[in-house]
C-alpha cells in the first residue's frame, strides 16, 4: 500500500484510526506521473543514504524540506514554529532513517515522522505557552521587588540549570560552555575543542532541545 | 543566519556524520523472533505439566480449546501489529488487526462460563485458583512486554502509546495461551473476572509506562 503525504489522519490513542488507504496526497496540483517520479527519486536517494551515500543523502534532505513545511502547516503549525519542526524532522530522520523500507513510500515515512514533530512542536509551545505569561500580565502580577524570595528563586533557576548542564552528554555540554556560556564564536569554539563547526552546531542543537525538555517538563 | 542557511547547514552537518545503516527487519520477522521466546516458554511448561491435561480439557469442553486459539490469534496478530507501527508511514488501521482473535478469546471465554458442564478432570476454580491466574498472567505478562519494548526500542513509533497497549495485549494474550497449558480447573465467572482484570492491569501498564519508554526525542 502507498500512501501520499496527507498521511497525517486523525490519530485514536495518539490520535485516531484512519481507515485503509485513506492516505492521499494533496501537496501540490503537479501531475500525477511528475509526483510519482520525483517520489521514486527520492525513494533511491533514500536508499543510496541507507548504505552511505553523502551526496543523495544531502540532495533527498534539501528536497525533504518543503515536505515538512507543508505536513507542518496542516498540524497547524504556526509560521514562526515551521523551521524548528523543520530541523527537528531532519534531525529525526537522520537518527531513524534505517526504519525506511525502500520498497514503501518515502513521502508517506517523512510524513508520519515530520507529522509527529509537528504534534510534539505543537505540544511544547502550548504548555510554554502556559507557564510564561505575557509581558503586561507579568509585569502587573510579578513586579520585580528584588526581594528575597525573588533572588531565592533566581539562585534556585540557576542552580536547576547548572545542574541540568552538568548531566548534558559531554559533546553537548561542550558546546552549551563554549558557545553559550563563554559566549565564543563557531571558529574559536572549533579550535578550543578541536572539533568542527558542524558538529558544534548539532551538539548546540541537542542541547538546547534537552535542556528545553528538562526545564519546560510537567511536573 | 537565515532559516534557509539554517536548513543547509543542518544538512551539511549531518551529511558530513552519514554512516551506512543496517536497515530494520520487516514487522514479521520481528514478531516471529518474540514468538520463538514464548514458544521456548510454551515448551518448558509443557515439559513440566504434560500435553494430556489440556487435551483432556479441550477435547470435553471445546469452549475453552477455542478460547485458547483466540488468545493465540491475538497474541500473534497484537505482535505483528505493534511491531508494524513502530515503522513510520504504516496505517494506524493496523491496531485493529487483533479484533477477530480478540473477539473469538472473549467470546469463547464467556461461552465457558454459560455452560453447566464442567470440563474433564477438573474443577470450578475456587477465589484462591482465580487468583493464582491474575498473579500468572501479569507474571508472565511483564517479561514478555518488556521483551517486546527492547525488540520495539530501535523502531520508531510514530503513535507510542497505541502500539504500548498492542504490546500489552500481545503479552498479555501470550499469558493466557500459556496459562492453557498448566489451567487445571474449569473457568468460572471469578476466574473469568480475574483474567479479564490482569488483562486489562497489563494493557493499561503499557499503555501508561510503554508508551513513555518507546516515545524516543
Amino acid at each position: 500500500m502507498r500512501f501520499g503525504l496527507t498521511a497525517t489522519g486523525t490519530i485514536g490513542l495518539d490520535g485516531g484510526f484512519p481507515a485503509w488507504g485513506e492516505r492521499r496526497s494533496s501537496v501540490s496540483s503537479e501531475p500525477v506521473s511528475a509526483k510519482e517520479q520525483s517520489e521514486q527519486r527520492r525513494m533511491a536517494w533514500m536508499a543510496a543514504a541507507q548504505a552511505g551515500d553523502r551526496r543523495a543523502y544531502e540532495r533527498l534532505l534539501a528536497d525533504s524540506v518543503a515536505l515538512i513545511r507543508s505536513v507542518a502547516r496542516r498540524q497547524g503549525v504556526a509560521v514562526d514554529l515551521l523551521d524548528d519542526v523543520v530541523q527537528e524532522t531532519l534531525l529525526t530522520v537522520h537518527r531513524v532513517r534505517h526504519t525506511y523500507d525502500p520498497t514503501r513510500s518515502y513521502d508517506a515515512w517523512l510524513a508520519a515522522i515530520a507529522s509527529r514533530r509537528a504534534i510534539d512542536a505543537l505540544r511544547s509551545h502550548g504548555r510554554r505557552d502556559r507557564r510564561e505569561a505575557s509581558d503586561s500580565e507579568a509585569l502587573e502580577s510579578y513586579p520585580d521587588s528584588g526581594d528575597a524570595s525573588t533572588e531565592t528563586e533566581r539562585t534556585q533557576q540557576a542552580k536547576y540549570l547548572r545542574e541540568a548542564i552538568a548531566e548534558l552528554p559531554p559533546g553537548q555540554r561542550e558546546a552549551v560552555e563554549q558557545l553559550g556560556l563563554k559566549e565564543q564564536s563557531l571558529a574559536e569554539a572549533a579550535e578550543h575543542t578541536g572539533r568542527n563547526t558542524g558538529a558544534l552546531k548539532v551538539n548546540l542543537h541537542r542541547a538546547l532541545k534537552a535542556l528545553r525538555n528538562r526545564l519546560y517538563r510537567e511536573p | 543566519m537565515s532559516e534557509l542557511s539554517r536548513h543547509d547547514s543542518l544538512i551539511n552537518t549531518l551529511g558530513a556524520e552519514l554512516v551506512p545503516v543496517r536497515r530494520l527487519l520487516p514487522p514479521w520477522r520481528r514478531t516471529l523472533g518474540w514468538l520463538l521466546a514464548v514458544f521456548a516458554i510454551a515448551v518448558v511448561l509443557l515439559m513440566l505439566n504434560g500435553v494430556v491435561g489440556m487435551q483432556r480439557r479441550w477435547a470435553g469442553t471445546p469452549d475453552l480449546a477455542w478460547a485458547g486459539v483466540g488468545a493465540i490469534i491475538t497474541m500473534i496478530s497484537a505482535a505483528w501489529a505493534a511491531f508494524a507501527l513502530g515503522v513510520p508511514g504504516r496505517s494506524a488501521a493496523w491496531a485493529w488487526l487483533p479484533l477477530p482473535g480478540l473477539l473469538l478469546w472473549l467470546g469463547a471465554s464467556g461461552m465457558g462460563c454459560l455452560r453447566k458442564l464442567i470440563a474433564p478432570a477438573t474443577h470450578a476454580a475456587s477465589m484462591h485458583e482465580a487468583g493464582d491466574c491474575l498473579f500468572f498472567i501479569i507474571g508472565f505478562s511483564l517479561p514478555l512486554s518488556a521483551l517486546l519494548i527492547l525488540l520495539l526500542r530501535r523502531a520508531y513509533p510514530v503513535r507510542p502509546v497505541l502500539t504500548a497497549v498492542l504490546i500489552g495485549l500481545a503479552s498479555a494474550a501470550a499469558s493466557a495461551s500459556l496459562l492453557e497449558i498448566c489451567h487445571s480447573f474449569d473457568s468460572t465467572a471469578t476466574d473469568l473476572l480475574m483474567h479479564a482484570i490482569a488483562v486489562s492491569l497489563v494493557i493499561g501498564v503499557n499503555a501508561a509506562m510503554g508508551g513513555r519508554l518507546l516515545q524516543r526525542q
